[in-house]
Protein backbone atom coordinates (compact mmCIF):
# COMPACT_ATOMS: atom_id res chain seq x y z
CA UNK A 1 0.00 0.00 0.00
CA UNK A 2 2.23 2.91 -1.19
CA UNK A 3 0.44 5.95 -0.67
CA UNK A 4 1.57 9.40 0.67
CA UNK A 5 2.50 8.99 4.26
CA UNK A 6 3.71 11.99 5.98
CA UNK A 7 7.16 11.27 7.52
CA UNK A 8 5.11 12.15 10.64
CA UNK A 9 3.05 8.90 10.38
CA UNK A 10 6.11 6.59 9.30
CA UNK A 11 8.06 7.57 12.11
CA UNK A 12 4.65 7.12 14.05
CA UNK A 13 3.92 3.74 13.10
CA UNK A 14 7.95 2.97 12.96
CA UNK A 15 7.66 3.74 17.42
CA UNK A 16 4.84 1.12 17.52
CA UNK A 17 5.89 -1.64 15.69
CA UNK A 18 9.93 -1.77 16.69
CA UNK A 19 8.59 -1.24 20.80
CA UNK A 20 6.12 -4.56 19.80
CA UNK A 21 8.60 -5.93 18.09
CA UNK A 22 11.58 -5.44 21.31
CA UNK A 23 8.74 -6.09 23.62
CA UNK A 24 7.85 -9.77 22.13
CA UNK A 25 11.74 -10.45 21.44
CA UNK A 26 12.59 -9.09 25.27
CA UNK A 27 13.00 -12.68 26.45
CA UNK A 28 15.41 -13.99 24.92
CA UNK A 29 17.36 -11.03 24.82
CA UNK A 30 17.08 -10.96 29.03
CA UNK A 31 17.80 -14.83 28.48
CA UNK A 32 20.86 -14.45 26.60
CA UNK A 33 22.05 -11.58 29.29
CA UNK A 34 21.71 -13.63 32.33
CA UNK A 35 23.92 -15.94 31.11
CA UNK A 36 26.76 -13.62 31.44
CA UNK A 37 26.08 -12.17 34.75
CA UNK A 38 27.11 -13.90 38.21
CA UNK A 39 23.95 -16.45 40.21
CA UNK A 40 24.01 -13.65 42.77
CA UNK A 41 23.30 -11.07 40.42
CA UNK A 42 20.83 -12.67 37.92
CA UNK A 43 18.34 -13.11 41.16
CA UNK A 44 19.32 -9.41 42.26
CA UNK A 45 16.82 -6.21 40.86
CA UNK A 46 17.04 -6.58 37.27
CA UNK A 47 20.58 -4.54 35.84
CA UNK A 48 20.71 -4.01 32.21
CA UNK A 49 23.96 -3.42 31.41
CA UNK A 50 25.69 -2.57 34.37
CA UNK A 51 27.14 -5.47 36.00
CA UNK A 52 30.30 -7.58 35.68
CA UNK A 53 30.32 -9.68 32.52
CA UNK A 54 31.21 -13.26 32.92
CA UNK A 55 31.75 -16.36 30.97
CA UNK A 56 32.01 -18.45 33.87
CA UNK A 57 28.23 -20.09 33.31
CA UNK A 58 29.48 -21.52 30.22
CA UNK A 59 31.96 -23.01 31.85
CA UNK A 60 30.50 -24.52 34.71
CA UNK A 61 27.57 -25.89 32.06
CA UNK A 62 30.45 -27.49 30.27
CA UNK A 63 32.12 -28.89 33.61
CA UNK A 64 29.31 -30.04 35.68
CA UNK A 65 26.99 -31.73 33.34
CA UNK A 66 27.50 -34.00 30.23
CA UNK A 67 26.28 -30.77 27.89
CA UNK A 68 28.23 -31.52 24.82
CA UNK A 69 26.27 -35.02 24.51
CA UNK A 70 23.03 -33.74 24.83
CA UNK A 71 24.31 -31.06 22.00
CA UNK A 72 25.44 -34.07 19.87
CA UNK A 73 22.68 -35.88 20.37
CA UNK A 74 20.10 -32.81 19.33
CA UNK A 75 22.45 -32.85 16.04
CA UNK A 76 22.35 -36.17 15.49
CA UNK A 77 18.85 -36.59 15.96
CA UNK A 78 17.20 -33.36 14.05
CA UNK A 79 19.91 -33.52 11.27
CA UNK A 80 19.75 -37.74 11.19
CA UNK A 81 16.07 -37.94 10.95
CA UNK A 82 15.96 -34.90 8.33
CA UNK A 83 17.95 -36.85 5.98
CA UNK A 84 16.01 -40.23 6.10
CA UNK A 85 13.33 -38.68 5.86
CA UNK A 86 14.56 -37.16 2.68
CA UNK A 87 15.46 -39.95 1.59
CA UNK A 88 12.38 -41.70 1.76
CA UNK A 89 9.98 -38.60 0.51
CA UNK A 90 11.78 -37.49 -2.07
CA UNK A 91 11.26 -40.23 -4.63
CA UNK A 92 7.51 -40.42 -3.59
CA UNK A 93 6.96 -36.66 -3.90
CA UNK A 94 8.88 -36.58 -6.78
CA UNK A 95 6.46 -39.77 -8.35
CA UNK A 96 3.32 -37.83 -7.06
CA UNK A 97 4.30 -34.38 -8.62
CA UNK A 98 5.48 -35.53 -12.38
CA UNK A 99 3.03 -38.86 -12.26
CA UNK A 100 -0.20 -38.18 -10.61
CA UNK A 101 -2.98 -40.35 -10.85
CA UNK A 102 -6.64 -40.55 -9.56
CA UNK A 103 -5.04 -41.60 -6.15
CA UNK A 104 -3.00 -38.98 -5.29
CA UNK A 105 -5.16 -36.16 -4.09
CA UNK A 106 -6.33 -38.91 -1.91
CA UNK A 107 -2.99 -40.32 -0.91
CA UNK A 108 -1.84 -36.95 -0.08
CA UNK A 109 -4.88 -36.21 2.01
CA UNK A 110 -3.83 -39.50 3.90
CA UNK A 111 -0.71 -38.84 4.77
CA UNK A 112 -1.58 -35.36 6.05
CA UNK A 113 -4.28 -37.12 8.33
CA UNK A 114 -1.32 -39.25 9.81
CA UNK A 115 0.21 -36.05 11.34
CA UNK A 116 -3.03 -35.22 12.85
CA UNK A 117 -2.83 -38.17 15.09
CA UNK A 118 -2.08 -37.06 18.65
CA UNK A 119 0.88 -38.52 19.66
CA UNK A 120 -0.77 -39.85 23.28
CA UNK A 121 -2.99 -42.18 21.00
CA UNK A 122 0.10 -43.93 19.91
CA UNK A 123 2.45 -43.35 23.29
CA UNK A 124 1.98 -46.59 25.00
CA UNK A 125 2.46 -49.01 22.33
CA UNK A 126 5.36 -47.26 21.09
CA UNK A 127 6.86 -46.79 24.36
CA UNK A 128 6.48 -50.49 24.73
CA UNK A 129 7.70 -51.52 21.29
CA UNK A 130 10.63 -49.79 22.51
CA UNK A 131 10.97 -51.24 25.75
CA UNK A 132 11.12 -54.95 24.45
CA UNK A 133 13.39 -53.80 21.93
CA UNK A 134 15.93 -51.86 23.78
CA UNK A 135 15.25 -48.56 21.55
CA UNK A 136 14.19 -46.87 24.67
CA UNK A 137 16.67 -43.79 25.39
CA UNK A 138 18.77 -44.89 22.34
CA UNK A 139 19.65 -42.15 19.25
CA UNK A 140 18.07 -44.79 17.00
CA UNK A 141 15.15 -44.86 18.36
CA UNK A 142 14.68 -41.11 18.76
CA UNK A 143 15.55 -40.95 14.61
CA UNK A 144 12.92 -43.61 13.99
CA UNK A 145 10.24 -41.37 15.42
CA UNK A 146 11.51 -38.55 14.18
CA UNK A 147 11.60 -39.66 10.67
CA UNK A 148 7.90 -40.83 10.92
CA UNK A 149 6.86 -37.81 12.59
CA UNK A 150 8.36 -35.75 9.90
CA UNK A 151 7.74 -37.84 7.17
CA UNK A 152 4.52 -36.37 6.14
CA UNK A 153 5.40 -32.64 6.37
CA UNK A 154 8.27 -33.60 4.46
CA UNK A 155 6.61 -35.26 1.15
CA UNK A 156 4.29 -32.35 1.34
CA UNK A 157 6.29 -29.43 1.14
CA UNK A 158 8.55 -31.43 -1.58
CA UNK A 159 5.28 -32.11 -3.52
CA UNK A 160 4.66 -28.80 -3.40
CA UNK A 161 8.43 -27.32 -4.85
CA UNK A 162 8.23 -30.01 -7.39
CA UNK A 163 4.83 -29.40 -8.56
CA UNK A 164 6.12 -25.88 -9.57
CA UNK A 165 9.04 -27.19 -11.73
CA UNK A 166 7.37 -27.00 -15.41
CA UNK A 167 6.44 -30.65 -17.11
CA UNK A 168 7.27 -28.98 -20.39
CA UNK A 169 11.33 -28.66 -19.89
CA UNK A 170 10.61 -32.28 -19.52
CA UNK A 171 8.93 -32.90 -22.59
CA UNK A 172 11.91 -30.73 -24.37
CA UNK A 173 15.04 -32.98 -22.87
CA UNK A 174 13.01 -35.70 -23.95
CA UNK A 175 12.23 -34.58 -27.13
CA UNK A 176 15.93 -34.28 -27.34
CA UNK A 177 16.69 -37.21 -26.54
CA UNK A 178 17.49 -37.26 -22.68
CA UNK A 179 16.91 -41.32 -21.30
CA UNK A 180 15.18 -40.77 -17.60
CA UNK A 181 18.90 -41.26 -16.09
CA UNK A 182 20.24 -37.86 -17.60
CA UNK A 183 16.67 -36.36 -17.33
CA UNK A 184 16.90 -36.81 -13.48
CA UNK A 185 20.90 -35.69 -13.19
CA UNK A 186 20.84 -32.86 -15.30
CA UNK A 187 17.54 -31.52 -15.59
CA UNK A 188 15.48 -32.30 -12.77
CA UNK A 189 17.63 -32.03 -9.74
CA UNK A 190 19.04 -28.77 -10.30
CA UNK A 191 16.05 -27.65 -10.18
CA UNK A 192 14.62 -29.37 -7.36
CA UNK A 193 17.47 -28.70 -5.38
CA UNK A 194 16.33 -25.42 -3.73
CA UNK A 195 13.21 -26.94 -2.99
CA UNK A 196 15.04 -29.77 -0.90
CA UNK A 197 17.64 -27.60 0.87
CA UNK A 198 14.47 -25.66 2.06
CA UNK A 199 12.82 -28.88 3.24
CA UNK A 200 15.95 -29.74 5.32
CA UNK A 201 16.26 -26.75 6.59
CA UNK A 202 12.95 -26.61 8.15
CA UNK A 203 12.51 -30.08 9.26
CA UNK A 204 15.71 -29.80 11.05
CA UNK A 205 14.28 -26.60 12.85
CA UNK A 206 11.15 -28.89 13.78
CA UNK A 207 12.99 -31.75 14.98
CA UNK A 208 15.51 -30.02 17.10
CA UNK A 209 12.65 -28.49 18.68
CA UNK A 210 10.49 -31.40 18.95
CA UNK A 211 9.75 -32.13 23.25
CA UNK A 212 6.81 -34.44 23.04
CA UNK A 213 8.87 -37.63 22.08
CA UNK A 214 12.54 -36.53 23.36
CA UNK A 215 10.65 -36.06 26.95
CA UNK A 216 9.19 -39.57 26.84
CA UNK A 217 11.31 -41.57 24.80
CA UNK A 218 14.66 -40.46 26.90
CA UNK A 219 16.84 -40.38 29.90
CA UNK A 220 20.52 -39.89 31.08
CA UNK A 221 21.70 -41.61 27.63
CA UNK A 222 19.95 -40.14 24.25
CA UNK A 223 18.53 -37.36 25.78
CA UNK A 224 18.67 -33.74 23.05
CA UNK A 225 18.61 -30.61 24.77
CA UNK A 226 15.20 -30.27 24.83
CA UNK A 227 15.03 -33.22 27.32
CA UNK A 228 17.84 -31.84 29.30
CA UNK A 229 16.83 -28.35 29.71
CA UNK A 230 13.89 -29.93 31.22
CA UNK A 231 16.05 -30.88 33.92
CA UNK A 232 16.75 -27.52 35.20
CA UNK A 233 12.91 -27.35 36.04
CA UNK A 234 14.15 -29.16 39.58
CA UNK A 235 13.41 -26.72 42.73
CA UNK A 236 17.16 -27.44 43.35
CA UNK A 237 18.25 -26.28 39.43
CA UNK A 238 16.61 -22.62 39.62
CA UNK A 239 20.23 -21.06 38.99
CA UNK A 240 19.23 -18.66 36.33
CA UNK A 241 22.39 -17.57 35.49
CA UNK A 242 23.45 -21.69 34.19
CA UNK A 243 19.71 -22.04 32.67
CA UNK A 244 20.14 -18.91 30.77
CA UNK A 245 23.44 -20.07 29.32
CA UNK A 246 22.47 -23.39 28.85
CA UNK A 247 19.24 -21.92 26.87
CA UNK A 248 21.53 -19.78 24.92
CA UNK A 249 23.24 -22.65 23.63
CA UNK A 250 20.11 -24.87 22.99
CA UNK A 251 18.24 -22.54 21.10
CA UNK A 252 21.02 -20.02 19.31
CA UNK A 253 21.76 -22.20 16.23
CA UNK A 254 17.84 -22.63 15.66
CA UNK A 255 17.02 -19.16 15.70
CA UNK A 256 19.65 -18.46 13.07
CA UNK A 257 18.83 -21.36 11.06
CA UNK A 258 15.23 -20.05 11.45
CA UNK A 259 15.76 -16.44 10.48
CA UNK A 260 16.69 -17.93 6.85
CA UNK A 261 13.51 -19.55 6.70
CA UNK A 262 10.60 -17.59 7.33
CA UNK A 263 9.49 -18.18 3.75
CA UNK A 264 9.88 -22.21 3.81
CA UNK A 265 7.61 -21.92 7.48
CA UNK A 266 4.57 -20.50 6.22
CA UNK A 267 4.83 -23.31 2.97
CA UNK A 268 5.60 -26.09 5.56
CA UNK A 269 3.53 -25.37 8.47
CA UNK A 270 0.35 -24.31 6.15
CA UNK A 271 0.80 -27.33 3.67
CA UNK A 272 0.88 -24.87 0.66
CA UNK A 273 -2.78 -23.59 1.76
CA UNK A 274 -0.85 -19.98 2.32
CA UNK A 275 1.68 -19.06 -0.07
CA UNK B 1 2.59 -40.40 -21.49
CA UNK B 2 1.20 -42.49 -18.42
CA UNK B 3 2.70 -45.39 -19.70
CA UNK B 4 2.42 -48.87 -17.67
CA UNK B 5 6.47 -49.00 -17.08
CA UNK B 6 6.52 -45.12 -15.91
CA UNK B 7 3.15 -45.80 -13.46
CA UNK B 8 4.54 -48.97 -11.79
CA UNK B 9 8.11 -47.40 -11.33
CA UNK B 10 5.91 -44.08 -9.90
CA UNK B 11 4.31 -46.58 -7.52
CA UNK B 12 7.30 -48.60 -6.70
CA UNK B 13 8.65 -44.78 -5.39
CA UNK B 14 5.66 -43.99 -3.26
CA UNK B 15 5.61 -47.01 -1.76
CA UNK B 16 8.31 -46.99 1.15
CA UNK B 17 6.13 -43.60 2.15
CA UNK B 18 2.85 -45.45 2.42
CA UNK B 19 4.28 -48.48 4.03
CA UNK B 20 5.37 -46.48 6.82
CA UNK B 21 3.37 -44.62 7.16
CA UNK B 22 0.18 -46.86 7.48
CA UNK B 23 2.72 -48.84 9.82
CA UNK B 24 3.34 -45.51 11.94
CA UNK B 25 -0.29 -45.06 12.54
CA UNK B 26 -2.27 -48.60 11.61
CA UNK B 27 -0.06 -50.69 14.05
CA UNK B 28 0.36 -48.82 17.18
CA UNK B 29 -3.52 -47.29 17.28
CA UNK B 30 -4.60 -50.86 16.82
CA UNK B 31 -2.24 -51.78 19.76
CA UNK B 32 -3.83 -48.82 21.79
CA UNK B 33 -6.91 -49.60 20.48
CA UNK B 34 -6.34 -53.46 21.79
CA UNK B 35 -5.29 -51.90 25.29
CA UNK B 36 -7.98 -49.65 26.08
CA UNK B 37 -10.09 -52.75 26.31
CA UNK B 38 -7.42 -54.73 28.82
CA UNK B 39 -7.16 -54.57 32.18
CA UNK B 40 -3.54 -54.43 32.28
CA UNK B 41 -0.89 -52.24 34.56
CA UNK B 42 2.87 -52.71 33.85
CA UNK B 43 3.00 -52.67 37.60
CA UNK B 44 1.34 -55.77 38.11
CA UNK B 45 2.38 -58.14 35.61
CA UNK B 46 -0.10 -61.03 34.64
CA UNK B 47 -3.09 -59.81 35.69
CA UNK B 48 -4.13 -58.57 32.44
CA UNK B 49 -7.57 -59.58 31.30
CA UNK B 50 -10.55 -58.29 29.03
CA UNK B 51 -12.74 -55.86 30.63
CA UNK B 52 -14.53 -54.41 27.71
CA UNK B 53 -15.70 -50.72 27.77
CA UNK B 54 -14.67 -50.37 32.06
CA UNK B 55 -11.31 -48.29 30.76
CA UNK B 56 -13.69 -46.01 29.12
CA UNK B 57 -15.90 -45.97 31.71
CA UNK B 58 -13.51 -45.34 34.70
CA UNK B 59 -11.84 -42.73 32.39
CA UNK B 60 -14.65 -40.63 31.22
CA UNK B 61 -16.33 -40.62 34.96
CA UNK B 62 -13.04 -39.53 36.87
CA UNK B 63 -13.50 -36.07 37.55
CA UNK B 64 -9.99 -35.17 36.49
CA UNK B 65 -11.15 -35.77 33.21
CA UNK B 66 -13.75 -33.61 33.25
CA UNK B 67 -10.99 -30.58 34.28
CA UNK B 68 -8.37 -32.24 31.46
CA UNK B 69 -11.49 -31.98 29.00
CA UNK B 70 -11.82 -28.49 30.19
CA UNK B 71 -8.45 -26.91 30.92
CA UNK B 72 -7.73 -28.18 27.20
CA UNK B 73 -10.31 -25.99 25.37
CA UNK B 74 -9.80 -23.42 27.65
CA UNK B 75 -5.98 -23.45 26.55
CA UNK B 76 -6.43 -24.05 23.11
CA UNK B 77 -9.71 -21.02 23.22
CA UNK B 78 -7.36 -18.46 24.78
CA UNK B 79 -4.46 -19.23 23.13
CA UNK B 80 -6.07 -19.28 19.58
CA UNK B 81 -8.31 -15.53 20.83
CA UNK B 82 -5.06 -14.25 21.62
CA UNK B 83 -2.09 -15.05 18.92
CA UNK B 84 -4.99 -14.93 16.14
CA UNK B 85 -6.08 -11.17 17.40
CA UNK B 86 -2.66 -10.38 18.05
CA UNK B 87 -1.49 -12.03 14.95
CA UNK B 88 -4.29 -9.41 12.91
CA UNK B 89 -3.04 -6.55 14.83
CA UNK B 90 0.77 -7.08 14.24
CA UNK B 91 0.66 -8.25 10.38
CA UNK B 92 -1.18 -4.62 9.60
CA UNK B 93 1.10 -2.90 11.74
CA UNK B 94 3.88 -4.42 9.97
CA UNK B 95 2.19 -3.72 6.59
CA UNK B 96 2.16 -0.01 7.02
CA UNK B 97 5.36 1.86 5.97
CA UNK B 98 7.70 1.90 8.48
CA UNK B 99 11.71 1.91 8.63
CA UNK B 100 13.38 -1.23 9.13
CA UNK B 101 10.61 -3.46 8.74
CA UNK B 102 12.92 -6.65 8.13
CA UNK B 103 14.06 -6.71 11.10
CA UNK B 104 11.13 -6.14 13.51
CA UNK B 105 9.85 -8.83 11.48
CA UNK B 106 12.50 -11.29 12.67
CA UNK B 107 12.33 -9.96 16.17
CA UNK B 108 8.43 -10.82 16.15
CA UNK B 109 9.08 -14.46 14.56
CA UNK B 110 11.91 -15.08 16.88
CA UNK B 111 9.85 -17.16 19.55
CA UNK B 112 8.71 -19.56 17.31
CA UNK B 113 12.45 -21.03 16.81
CA UNK B 114 12.77 -21.14 20.95
CA UNK B 115 12.20 -25.14 21.67
CA UNK B 116 9.10 -25.42 24.26
CA UNK B 117 11.01 -26.62 27.63
CA UNK B 118 13.40 -22.86 27.24
CA UNK B 119 10.63 -20.99 26.69
CA UNK B 120 8.61 -22.32 29.41
CA UNK B 121 11.44 -22.38 31.95
CA UNK B 122 12.39 -19.24 31.05
CA UNK B 123 9.14 -17.64 31.68
CA UNK B 124 8.38 -19.58 35.04
CA UNK B 125 11.71 -18.59 36.30
CA UNK B 126 12.96 -14.90 35.13
CA UNK B 127 9.74 -13.78 35.01
CA UNK B 128 6.70 -14.75 36.56
CA UNK B 129 8.77 -16.14 39.83
CA UNK B 130 7.27 -13.87 42.53
CA UNK B 131 10.49 -13.27 43.92
CA UNK B 132 13.27 -13.25 41.80
CA UNK B 133 11.16 -12.79 38.87
CA UNK B 134 11.20 -9.60 36.35
CA UNK B 135 7.17 -9.48 36.82
CA UNK B 136 7.75 -9.36 40.35
CA UNK B 137 10.78 -6.53 41.01
CA UNK B 138 8.20 -4.34 38.01
CA UNK B 139 5.16 -4.65 40.68
CA UNK B 140 7.16 -4.16 43.33
CA UNK B 141 8.85 -0.81 41.87
CA UNK B 142 5.36 0.65 41.22
CA UNK B 143 4.28 -0.40 44.48
CA UNK B 144 2.22 -3.38 44.27
CA UNK B 145 2.55 -6.73 45.84
CA UNK B 146 4.05 -9.49 43.51
CA UNK B 147 1.97 -12.02 41.73
CA UNK B 148 2.41 -15.61 42.27
CA UNK B 149 1.61 -16.65 38.63
CA UNK B 150 1.73 -20.56 38.90
CA UNK B 151 0.33 -20.52 42.51
CA UNK B 152 -2.94 -18.18 41.82
CA UNK B 153 -3.29 -19.06 38.37
CA UNK B 154 -1.54 -22.12 36.73
CA UNK B 155 -3.33 -22.70 33.36
CA UNK B 156 -3.64 -19.00 32.53
CA UNK B 157 0.24 -18.72 33.18
CA UNK B 158 0.75 -21.37 30.81
CA UNK B 159 -1.55 -19.80 28.28
CA UNK B 160 0.45 -16.94 28.14
CA UNK B 161 3.46 -18.74 27.82
CA UNK B 162 2.18 -20.95 24.86
CA UNK B 163 0.66 -18.21 23.18
CA UNK B 164 3.60 -16.06 23.07
CA UNK B 165 5.22 -19.13 21.53
CA UNK B 166 2.38 -19.21 18.34
CA UNK B 167 1.86 -15.80 18.22
CA UNK B 168 5.09 -15.78 15.62
CA UNK B 169 2.90 -18.26 14.01
CA UNK B 170 0.15 -16.74 13.16
CA UNK B 171 1.93 -13.51 12.59
CA UNK B 172 3.88 -14.92 10.04
CA UNK B 173 1.32 -16.47 7.54
CA UNK B 174 -1.53 -13.57 8.31
CA UNK B 175 1.09 -11.11 7.05
CA UNK B 176 2.06 -13.10 4.36
CA UNK B 177 -1.65 -13.16 3.54
CA UNK B 178 -1.98 -9.53 4.27
CA UNK B 179 0.71 -8.59 1.49
CA UNK B 180 -0.95 -9.93 -1.25
CA UNK B 181 -4.24 -8.15 -0.53
CA UNK B 182 -4.69 -5.75 -3.60
CA UNK B 183 -3.62 -2.37 -2.64
CA UNK B 184 -5.43 -0.25 -4.98
CA UNK B 185 -9.05 -1.98 -3.27
CA UNK B 186 -8.11 -0.18 -0.72
CA UNK B 187 -7.24 3.03 -1.67
CA UNK B 188 -10.75 2.80 -4.39
CA UNK B 189 -12.42 2.27 -0.72
CA UNK B 190 -10.54 5.10 1.02
CA UNK B 191 -11.55 7.65 -1.53
CA UNK B 192 -15.35 6.68 -1.69
CA UNK B 193 -15.30 7.72 1.93
CA UNK B 194 -15.05 4.37 3.66
CA UNK B 195 -13.65 4.54 7.18
CA UNK B 196 -10.65 2.58 8.64
CA UNK B 197 -12.83 0.32 10.48
CA UNK B 198 -15.32 -0.48 6.98
CA UNK B 199 -12.04 -1.51 4.84
CA UNK B 200 -10.91 -3.55 7.50
CA UNK B 201 -13.91 -5.20 8.51
CA UNK B 202 -15.65 -5.59 4.50
CA UNK B 203 -12.07 -5.70 2.58
CA UNK B 204 -9.08 -6.67 4.86
CA UNK B 205 -11.25 -9.53 6.99
CA UNK B 206 -12.38 -11.63 3.82
CA UNK B 207 -9.59 -11.40 2.21
CA UNK B 208 -7.43 -13.04 5.43
CA UNK B 209 -10.38 -15.51 6.21
CA UNK B 210 -8.65 -18.07 4.56
CA UNK B 211 -5.08 -17.78 6.25
CA UNK B 212 -6.86 -17.48 9.72
CA UNK B 213 -8.80 -20.39 9.25
CA UNK B 214 -5.42 -22.04 8.37
CA UNK B 215 -3.86 -20.50 10.94
CA UNK B 216 -6.51 -21.87 13.59
CA UNK B 217 -7.00 -25.66 11.93
CA UNK B 218 -3.40 -25.53 12.24
CA UNK B 219 -2.85 -24.14 15.64
CA UNK B 220 -5.78 -26.26 17.33
CA UNK B 221 -3.89 -29.53 15.76
CA UNK B 222 -0.36 -28.57 17.82
CA UNK B 223 -2.17 -27.27 21.01
CA UNK B 224 -4.06 -29.87 22.02
CA UNK B 225 -0.86 -31.56 22.38
CA UNK B 226 0.99 -28.78 24.27
CA UNK B 227 2.50 -31.22 26.70
CA UNK B 228 6.52 -29.77 27.46
CA UNK B 229 5.10 -26.50 29.25
CA UNK B 230 3.16 -28.12 31.09
CA UNK B 231 5.72 -30.97 32.34
CA UNK B 232 8.73 -28.46 33.59
CA UNK B 233 6.50 -25.69 35.03
CA UNK B 234 3.75 -26.76 37.09
CA UNK B 235 3.34 -30.91 36.74
CA UNK B 236 0.31 -30.75 35.70
CA UNK B 237 -0.82 -29.07 39.27
CA UNK B 238 -1.65 -27.99 41.58
CA UNK B 239 -4.02 -31.11 41.88
CA UNK B 240 -4.99 -31.52 38.54
CA UNK B 241 -5.67 -27.36 37.67
CA UNK B 242 -3.33 -27.15 34.33
CA UNK B 243 -3.72 -30.81 33.63
CA UNK B 244 -4.65 -31.18 29.99
CA UNK B 245 -6.20 -34.06 28.58
CA UNK B 246 -2.82 -34.88 26.72
CA UNK B 247 -0.81 -34.61 30.05
CA UNK B 248 -3.35 -36.20 31.66
CA UNK B 249 -2.88 -39.66 29.53
CA UNK B 250 0.79 -39.35 29.63
CA UNK B 251 0.45 -39.47 33.75
CA UNK B 252 -2.26 -42.06 33.53
CA UNK B 253 0.74 -44.40 31.14
CA UNK B 254 3.90 -43.45 32.14
CA UNK B 255 3.24 -42.33 35.67
CA UNK B 256 0.96 -44.75 36.87
CA UNK B 257 1.49 -47.22 35.18
CA UNK B 258 -1.95 -48.06 34.12
CA UNK B 259 -1.91 -49.37 30.56
CA UNK B 260 -4.78 -50.00 30.07
CA UNK B 261 -7.05 -46.40 31.59
CA UNK B 262 -4.24 -44.92 29.34
CA UNK B 263 -5.14 -46.38 26.20
CA UNK B 264 -8.54 -45.70 26.67
CA UNK B 265 -7.86 -41.95 27.43
CA UNK B 266 -5.89 -41.94 23.92
CA UNK B 267 -8.67 -43.45 22.37
CA UNK B 268 -10.69 -40.28 23.37
CA UNK B 269 -7.54 -37.50 22.61
CA UNK B 270 -7.77 -39.28 19.11
CA UNK B 271 -11.30 -38.89 18.46
CA UNK B 272 -11.43 -35.46 19.72
CA UNK B 273 -8.43 -33.96 17.06
CA UNK B 274 -10.13 -35.94 14.30
CA UNK B 275 -12.92 -33.76 14.41
CA UNK B 276 -10.39 -30.57 14.17
CA UNK B 277 -8.46 -32.70 11.57
CA UNK B 278 -11.99 -33.23 9.56
CA UNK B 279 -12.53 -29.33 9.33
CA UNK B 280 -8.79 -28.77 8.79
CA UNK B 281 -8.61 -31.29 5.38
CA UNK B 282 -11.41 -29.23 4.09
CA UNK B 283 -9.78 -26.43 4.04
CA UNK B 284 -6.49 -27.57 2.81
CA UNK B 285 -7.95 -29.84 0.25
CA UNK B 286 -10.02 -27.14 -1.32
CA UNK B 287 -6.67 -25.63 -2.44
CA UNK B 288 -4.81 -28.50 -4.06
CA UNK B 289 -6.12 -28.64 -7.69
CA UNK B 290 -4.56 -31.77 -8.88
Amino acid sequence: MARNVTTGQKAFWTLCAWTVGLAIFFPIFWTVLTSFKSEAEAVRAPALFDFDWTLENYATVFDRSPYARHFLNSVVISIGSTLLALLIAVPAAWAMAFSPTRRTRGLLMWMLSTKMLPPVGVLIPIYLIFRDTGLLDTRTGLVIVMTLVNLPIVIWMLFTYFREIPGEILEAARMDGANLKSEILYVLTPMALPGIASTMLLNVILSWNEAFWTLTLTAANAAPLTAFIASYSSPEGLFYAKLSAASTMAIAPVLILGWFSQKQLVRGLTFGAVK
Amino acid sequence: MATDHSRSTARLMVSPSVLLLLAWMIVPLVMTLYFSTQRYNLLYPGTEEFTGLANYTYFLSDPSFTEGLLNTLLLVGGVLFITVTGGILLSLLLDRPIWGQGIVRILVIAPFFVMPTVSALVWKNMFMNPVNGLFGYAAKAIGLAPFDFFGQAPLFSIIMIVSWQWLPFATLILFTAIQSLDGEQVEAAEMDGASAFSRFRYIVLPHLARAITVVILIQTIFLLAVFAEILVTTGGGPGSASTNLTFLVYKESLLSFDVGTGSAGGIVAVVLANIVAIFLMRAVGKNLDL
